[in-house]
């Protein structure tokens, strides 16, 4: 059986900021790391690995060359093999263009997949559109929003616990087929020493576009349906006059008030 | 066009299965292409030998004018035993009514369901000039298959020029499905909808947890297509007077062209039939609170107003509440008319999730904590120490 698992490397966001007089990302200094959902991705996959065995297990990664950085961390963690796609031509690409290339990768290099993992988003975008975009271009069917997987006998199928809006459901799917994944189990913290010489002894391919059959005008910003016009800071509001409340009995009289001023109680 | 590989083709059926028009007949054991098919793509993913496919490509400027009419998704959820629009349809019907106006275009909203589909009518009373109903015994629960072969039929069949859907989790799931059926465009979870001056619709959205906005568009893919974040955009009064259609949309479905099913659900204790997402009132918990122990307050105090309580990602992350009760980015975003956040700091990933709340209380022992900068009051002490006395005096009031 394989698994493949697409990944990605975002910056850590809650450094971003924005220039504002220039109107840019500040992205300078910003730390890197694996995606936090896709690196749940990768520990139900292995999960998955423990439980049934005889599954390999794959990573891919679109971005520039630096973002091998995640796929290592991917490969630290126990995964197999890993393909990093990176080309100038795929700068700008939005999810429609990535999810393309992506399919196409799969097509070209691990066809016979049986399930492909995805997180659920990504903290830097948050679109939560490439997954089913994937599943879609492959002809796949997909489930969102998991949180943890098992196998039937014949591995034919696989069953999704999954989060929904008042609990969880428990879903069937025909495999091939894709899940994206918004909890695992545990996140482990580095890396042994180890598991890095071991990572490092495993096959990354690099891949570019001349290696993939697409035409030019499918990849990157002229692949992309949509265009970014405009980025700018968010307004938020003024901010509360604050209030003193190291003296309990005070404060909760004083919301008490505000309650009562507004018609709540 | 629809191309058929005829050397590829074994005359199986199961395209003419999957097609919603029956656009397709296999005679001399090959697939033919009847003239009302529209494009919508269901069939191509079915072929089990790949010979089916659509070229698409982009709208030539010319021609986009062709497209016209904004349509949304209205989403119904089950009320006891009927399936109506949810709350987030009714946002959607404002920004798109005011979309449609500017334009000078029809707004319409399709709906899915089977024979349990109900208060309909109110979408006209919210803007609504069409509902396009669409009915199946298949379409009783959501279902990614099925709802993506049917938006997409709606899609090419009716030629909109805007679809919108909510953000929702069902939403984010469908929307993008369908748009990579038909080659679109799409922009998730926007916080802010426009017309530019090219009659492009400028598609707002909070991008990396919130410190940035970015505008889209999408020049040359019609529909324009984008999930738009619930709980963000207000509603007015239903208008009983306004007129307009409900019109069946027929379309032909298979249980085969299913590939996932609902086999069990886990309906989490203290779920009640509004979720947080829908509450007038709630009650926040972040790190702040220390100890699982002390959300017992946290849970008295919502009680006593009234709310549910609900918190941060970090409390979700050490299993204090389930994931159905997360506030922010990777959780749900809310939109009540209180929010008290009890020791949360305020990361921007949280604010985006409740920062529309009509009125916000925040309590927090640090005064440069950021919650404070989007509350109408804020109160700088130890929250396990005031809310014992706040929840005493709301008990002595009431």
């Amino acid at each position: 059986m394989k698994i493949v698992i697409c990944v990605k490397q975002v910056p850590e966001i809650t450094d971003v900021t924005i220039n504002p007089e220039t109107g840019t990302l500040m992205r300078e200094g910003v730390a890197s790391i694996l995606n936090p959902f896709c690196e749940y991705a990768v520990e139900v996959g292995l999960d998955l690995r423990r439980h049934y065995g005889d599954i390999e297990i794959v990573t891919i990664s679109m971005g520039p060359p630096q973002a091998k950085a995640a796929l290592m961390r991917c490969l630290e963690m126990g995964t197999d093999r890993a393909i990093m796609l990176s080309d100038g031509k795929f700068a700008g690409s939005d999810t429609w263009a990535t999810a393309l290339t992506l399919a196409e990768t799969i097509r070209a290099m691990e066809k016979d997949f049986d399930l492909i993992l995805v997180g659920k988003q990504a903290i830097d975008g948050d679109t939560a559109q490439v997954g089913p975009e994937l599943a879609e271009i492959l002809g796949i069917p997909q489930v969102m929003y998991g949180v943890g997987i098992e196998l039937t006998r014949n591995k034919k199928k696989a069953r999704v616990t999954r989060e929904i809006e008042k609990g969880y459901e428990i879903v069937e799917i025909k495999l091939p087929g894709l899940v994206s994944i918004s909890k695992g189990p545990m996140i482990r913290s580095v890396s042994s020493f180890e598991e890095i010489l071991d990572a490092r002894r495993k096959e990354l391919r690099l891949v570019t576009a001349s290696d993939l059959t697409m035409d030019e005008d499918e990849l990157g910003l002229k692949g992309s349906p949509t265009q970014v016009v405009k980025i700018f800071p968010p307004r938020l509001k003024k901010g509360a006059k604050l209030i003193d409340g190291s003296e309990a009995q005070g404060a909760a009289r004083k919301l008490v008030e505000f309650l009562r001023q507004r018609s709540f109680v | 066009m629809l191309k058929i590989d005829t050397e590829k083709c074994t005359g199986c059926k199961i395209c003419e299965k999957m097609c919603p028009f029956g656009a397709i007949i296999v005679s001399d054991k090959v697939a033919q292409v009847q003239d009302n098919c529209t494009l919508c793509g269901a069939c191509v993913n079915s072929c089990p030998e790949g010979a089916l496919s659509i070229e698409r490509k982009r709208v030539p400027e010319e021609e986009l004018d062709k497209y016209s009419g904004v349509f949304i998704w209205g989403e119904c959820a089950e009320k006891g035993e009927r399936l109506v629009p949810r709350k987030v349809v009714r946002e959607l019907l404002s920004q798109g009514r005011r979309l449609a106006d500017k334009l000078d275009q029809q707004l319409s909203v399709v709906v899915l369901g089977d024979g349990r589909l109900a208060e309909l009518e109110t979408l006209i009373a919210y803007g609504a000039d069409r509902v396009i109903r669409s009915q199946h015994k298949l379409l009783d629960r959501y279902a990614t298959d099925s709802f993506t072969t049917v938006i997409s039929a709606v899609i090419s069949k009716e030629k909109p020029s805007i679809f919108l859907f909510g953000a929702t989790p069902h939403g984010r799931e469908l929307a993008p499905r369908v748009a990579a059926r038909l080659r679109l465009g799409l922009t998730a979870d926007c916080t802010g909808l426009d017309i530019n001056e090219k009659g492009q619709m400028l598609q707002t959205r909070p991008a990396f947890g919130g410190n940035i906005m970015a505008s889209i568009v999408a020049p040359y893919t019609r529909p324009q297509m984008a999930t738009v974040r619930p709980n963000v955009f207000s509603f007015g009064e239903p208008d009983n007077s306004r007129k307009g259609e409900i019109e069946d949309f027929e379309i032909a479905l298979s249980p085969a062209a299913i590939r996932t099913k609902a086999v069990g659900i886990e309906r989490l204790a203290d779920e009640g039939e509004v979720g947080i997402e829908d509450a007038d009132i709630i009650v926040s918990a972040g790190r702040g609170c220390q100890r699982k122990e002390n959300l017992e307050l946290i849970q008295e105090l919502a009680a006593s107003l009234g709310g549910q309580m609900a918190g941060s990602r970090a409390i979700v992350e050490l299993d204090w509440i389930p994931h159905t009760k997360q506030v922010g980015q990777s959780g749900l975003t809310v939109g009540p008319q209180l929010y008290i956040a009890v020791g949360i700091s305020g990361a921007i990933q949280h604010l985006v999730g409740m920062s529309s709340a009509k009125t916000i209380i925040a309590i927090n022992k640090d005064p440069d904590a950021p919650i404070f900068k989007v509350a109408d009051l804020g109160i700088v002490g130890d929250a396990m120490e005031i809310l014992p006395i706040l929840i005493r005096e709301l008990r002595n009031k009431g």
